[in-house]
């Protein structure tokens, strides 16, 4: 009888571990063929020379720009709002009707497809506020998205802050501000910062947001302010793949555009998984 | 001023940036509806709705969304199907059985699979997966309902096995080990007890993943094979609600008819993704644990 339980359980845990397999090969696959087809287009040329005879050859230096300029003004619009959203909700405000609010106002946001955040920033930021196609519009549209991840973060870092901390403050006779500035925000400072680079990963990843809110298909001049459209890296993919002037030709360019993105994003994701496991040793010991 | 003033004054400034959140998604709804709203003075509700043909740039116009609302409901339940038992039975692992050492190393494996940019997934799927099962299953094209939903469920694998993996961890020791006191093997203390009491969790977990699977665009603008008809076959090219907004806005006029259709299809992508975050976030709300009375 128990040998039967015991094969079942054996079986079940099998299955388990497939599941967790599969997920693993996934991942696996998709980066193998990512690498071995895009590596070949890698080249110094390739990172530093804009695209030439109608994107059928030459390198991707505007998208890349393109993609960092788009994330300098995510970071700059979503990192105050959202680390001063998760001081008040997680320093000053209790339990009440309008913090359940706040949150599930919050939690709807992280849940609004990215093609939506596309729409709303066409018809607010380029039309109504009349920005254009711009670095502005499409960082600021991908900076709403984000927030929900940088204050979800943010939280996070600060309820690992110990409470003794606070208290020893607070008895001291500093004030609840002078607490949360000079004692709970640098202790909770890495693992904020961590949880930014995560959320701006996705961002550097997302598409549909900036499809008509900051990326263009072709512009071979690098953006000379906040006012001018880019290229983009994930865009770029987008357009290699589905309206090139040669599709077929140019798959070692598309492959090499999502191999430079995917590192990008990687390489800002391993930076945070480090750091934050960094951090919990340092919080443990 | 005083200290406490001050004090006072930063509190303020701080609830006021916190509202900020509420007033994004309040002018996300308002800007939608402004531009989605007229196009019901071409069609009715019911013609949109329920309306079989799509073909916005013909003359006269047809708006009948149907068949981009059942490619949506297609795509998502097939993903589903096969995301919600790799991504659950994932966080069973790492959350009751995997060694530490193992969950180290499959925790970053599953964020990596997070962030994989949506639009390299559907790179991925367009040009290897699709031509592997266009041979594999023998068919004409490979950019299909199959092809999109696959590509999904590994979009909303790491969402659902994330969520479900804080419930199943956080059922109390108390239980297991109560379960495991009375005679019951591991495997049975997992079934009986421990997903039982997290099943909120998961549920919250399941949804959350589907609503991304629903919201998704890249993928499904690149690999479900975007013809807009009401598919018979799970091999036939659809054209979900995303991918129509996504493909069609750089043609549609500014506040044509057409633009106002596929601000009207982004409210409907809204109500969806809204219920299924209510559902949610009331199931999170409703069932949430309190100490260990929640069984």
């Amino acid at each position: 009888m128990i040998k039967k339980r015991l094969r079942a359980q054996k079986i079940c845990f099998f299955l388990l571990k497939v599941a967790v397999a599969i997920n693993g090969a996934a991942l696996a696959i998709i980066v193998y063929f990512i690498v071995s087809r895009g590596w070949r287009a890698i080249s110094w040329e390739f990172l530093s020379k804009p695209p030439t005879d109608s994107m059928t050859m030459g390198g991707i230096l505007p998208c890349i720009v393109g993609t960092v300029s788009l994330c300098m003004t995510t970071i700059l619009f979503a990192l105050p709002i959202g680390v001063a959203s998760a001081i008040y909700l997680n320093e000053y405000a209790g339990q009440t009707k309008l913090v359940r609010f706040i949150r599930l106002g919050i939690n709807n946001l992280a849940g609004v497809p990215s093609i939506v955040f596309g729409l709303f920033g066409l018809a607010f930021f380029v039309i109504v506020l009349d920005m254009g196609v711009s670095i502005l519009a499409g960082g600021l549209t991908l900076g709403i998205m984000t927030l929900p991840v940088i204050i979800g973060a943010s939280e996070e870092a600060l309820k690992s802050v110990p409470k003794p901390y606070r208290e020893a403050s607070l008895a001291m006779g500093a004030t609840q501000w002078q607490t949360i500035r000079k004692v709970v925000l640098p202790v909770a400072f890495p693992g904020i910062i961590t949880g930014s680079i995560l959320g701006l990963s996705r961002a550097a990843g997302e598409t549909a947001p900036i499809m008509y809110t900051g990326a263009v298909f072709f512009t071979p001049d690098l953006p000379s302010s906040i006012f001018d459209e880019v290229m983009a890296l994930p865009y770029h993919i987008y357009v290699l793949a589905t309206a090139g002037t040669n599709i077929e030709a140019t798959r070692h360019l598309q492959y090499g555009t999502a191999l430079v993105l995917i590192s990008l994003i990687f390489g800002m994701n391993l930076f945070a998984i480090i750091m934050r496991a960094k951090m919990r040793k340092k919080l443990k010991g | 001023m005083k200290r406490q003033n001050i004090d006072k004054t930063v509190r303020s400034g701080f609830l006021l940036v916190a509202l900020f959140s509420i007033v994004a998604l309040s002018l996300i709804i308002i800007f939608l509806f402004l531009e989605g709203i007229p196009i019901l003075e071409h069609v009715s509700l019911k013609e949109f709705l329920f309306g079989q043909y799509w073909y916005p740039t013909d003359d006269p116009a047809d708006f009948g969304i149907l068949p981009l609302i059942l490619g949506s409901i297609y795509v998502t339940v097939i993903s589903g199907m096969i995301a919600i038992p790799l991504g659950v039975m994932t966080a069973i692992y790492l959350a009751q059985i995997a060694p530490a050492t193992v969950s180290q190393i499959v925790k970053p494996i599953v964020e990596l699979l997070a962030s994989m940019p949506s639009v390299v997934i559907g790179f991925f799927g367009m040009v290897v997966v699709a031509p592997f099962i266009q041979q594999l299953f023998n068919i004409p094209v490979g950019l299909n309902m199959f092809n999109a939903s696959l590509m999904l469920a590994f979009m909303a694998v790491p969402t659902i096995c994330s969520i479900s993996e804080d419930a199943v961890f956080s059922v109390p020791t108390a239980l297991k080990e109560a379960s495991l006191a009375l005679g019951a093997t591991h495997f049975e203390t997992l079934v009986r007890v421990i997903v039982p009491a997290s099943l909120s969790g998961i549920c919250t977990a399941i949804i959350l993943g589907l609503s991304r699977a629903v919201g998704e665009t890249m993928v499904v603008l690149m690999a479900a094979g975007g013809a807009a008809m009401i598919p018979t076959s799970i091999f036939d090219p659809v054209r979900p609600l995303p991918a129509s907004i996504a493909a069609e806005m750089a043609e549609a006029p500014f506040r044509s008819e057409h633009y106002h259709a596929l601000f009207a299809i982004g409210i409907v992508l809204f109500v969806f993704t809204f219920l299924f975050n209510l559902l949610a976030d009331h199931i999170s709300y409703k069932f949430r644990q309190v100490g260990e009375a929640s069984l």
